[in-house]
């Protein structure tokens, strides 16, 4: 292996970074809005809410992110008079806005079951004893179910932020220079395929891996009950006794 | 309406034969990929349970990696790898100029490595749930390592992997998507020159969202189908 090229290789792909963060970000804050949405929806007494929420979820997660791409980007293209009309077609013809938009929709539909199943996790009789201490409405979902039900579903969310920064790679097929474009460039123009690779996938390993990380420490940090009490004995140090 | 009849349709003018084919190519490269995973996951993940300390951080290693990049960086080492390596031993024999890999072969191996790396973890999890006491038992009717593998562990283990199995499929069915950037006329590269040529990008995207449905759902019906005749005597816990 060169190392010269591999250094200058790291350079370049490194100038892909902001653009790979930025998708990755703002998808996943959008998608995580439209998440809540969706499982209010999808958890709501109303039959038609559930049915649209069900409806989009599986549409979602039942076809590839990258026909989602090229729908936005290529389909909508042929509803351009009435985009115009509406305002949407300066954002709509950018690749920047077609690649947000397509992963924020996909991610959202992903991230909203993980939302329901937070929801879902919070026991009932915690509510229950909420309310019977006269607690209602926002207090009761501020101090029992949305500390509950994050951390339940720390995991999980994880995860997702881990698929959406490995997904921005598919922005690089409709011409956006985030690091996978520039290493397929890379790749095209010098044809050394193996050190493009290994310096690319060093740097979405070490992106991931801070990820990983940061969801763990966060996680450690939301349960302080499980932690064991300063002073008291381990159960490994028991079995050794 | 009429009109998107003619244009989906299987006359002259229509797309209909030439996006049957392309969904057969998809569903092909989709299971080849998903059988060359399989092997390779069943390997890592004996690796993983029964190799010496070396063989189980590289197995550790594959798996982590694999999982932590993007699939289409892999698509593209093993397409602009392999062609990389065609053509210098084309150059070997004498043959100048670039050699291409087939589309369908990087496509199939690049598929086969990914959901190998979450194979394995299928087939790891699915191993540790099968009872030590049934291991036990067997070997103290007398069953050798080849016909206890064979008779409990890979009986049981195919049935505690299916709901896995089944999801990884459903995650190979949508990568296969992206081997199009390849050059490989699956569905999605037949709905793009189609979209291409008629200037009707919208219907033929959304045509092929509804297809590439239509195989997600149908496979998990008979992923449940086998699931439910491979669980057969086994009541079920919850």
């Amino acid at each position: 292996m060169d190392m010269p090229f591999m250094a200058e290789a790291f350079v370049s792909l490194l100038r892909g970074l902001p653009l790979t963060l930025n998708l990755a970000a703002v998808s996943m804050v959008a998608a995580s809005i439209l998440a809540i949405g969706l499982a209010w929806l999808r958890m709501s007494d109303v039959a038609p809410a559930r049915a649209t929420a069900i409806g989009y979820v599986s549409f979602f997660r039942g076809t590839p992110l990258l026909v989602q791409i090229f729908l936005i980007y290529y389909g909508l293209g042929q509803f351009r008079p009435t985009l115009q009309a509406w305002g949407l077609w300066p954002f709509l013809r950018e690749p920047y806005w077609c690649a947000l938009l397509a992963l924020t929709l996909n991610a959202a539909a992903y991230a909203s079951e993980v939302v329901r199943g937070g929801l879902l996790s919070v026991p009932a009789a915690q509510v229950e004893a909420a309310r019977a201490v006269g607690m209602s409405g926002l207090l009761l979902y501020r101090r029992i179910i949305i500390p509950i039900a994050l951390r339940q579903a720390l995991p999980a969310y994880g995860s997702e932020i881990i698929i959406m920064i490995k997904s921005t790679s598919l922005a690089s097929v409709i011409t956006m220079m985030e690091v996978t474009g520039l290493a397929a460039k890379l790749i095209a123009e010098s044809f050394r395929v193996i050190e493009v690779f290994v310096m690319a996938g060093a740097i979405y390993l070490a992106i991931n891996f801070m990820v990983a990380q940061t969801i763990a420490a966060v996680e450690r940090w939301l349960s302080p009950h499980l932690r064991a009490a300063p002073g008291s004995i381990l159960p490994s140090e028991i079995a050794h006794v | 309406m009429e009109d998107i009849l003619t244009l989906f349709g299987f006359g002259p003018t229509g797309w209909g034969g030439a996006l049957l084919k392309a969904t057969g190519m998809t569903l092909s490269v989709a299971a080849c990929g998903f059988v060359l995973g399989s092997i390779i996951g069943s390997l890592v993940a004996w690796a993983k349970l029964r190799g010496n300390g070396v063989v189980r951080a590289a197995a550790n290693g594959y798996t982590t990696v694999l999982r932590g990049i993007p699939d289409l960086l892999v698509i593209y080492l093993f397409y602009f790898g392999g062609s990389a390596l065609l053509t210098s031993a084309g150059r070997m024999f004498g043959a100048d100029g670039f050699v291409g890999v087939p589309a369908f072969a990087s496509g199939a191996a690049a598929i086969g490595v990914i959901s190998g790396a979450y194979q394995a973890e299928v087939f790891r999890g699915a191993f540790q749930s099968v009872s030590r006491g049934e291991l036990e038992a067997a070997r103290s009717v007398g069953m050798r390592s080849v016909l206890m593998f064979r008779r409990i562990v890979i009986p049981q283990v195919l049935r505690l992997a299916m709901p896995g199995l089944g999801n990884v499929w459903q995650l190979v069915l949508k990568e296969s998507a992206l081997i199009s950037i390849t050059g490989l006329v699956e569905l999605l590269r037949q709905s793009h020159v189609a979209a291409g040529s008629t200037g009707r990008p919208f219907e033929f995207y959304i045509l092929s969202c509804v297809i590439y449905f239509i195989i997600a759902i149908s496979s998990t019906r008979i992923f449940n189908v086998v699931e439910a005749r491979m669980s057969k005597g086994f009541g079920r816990m919850a």
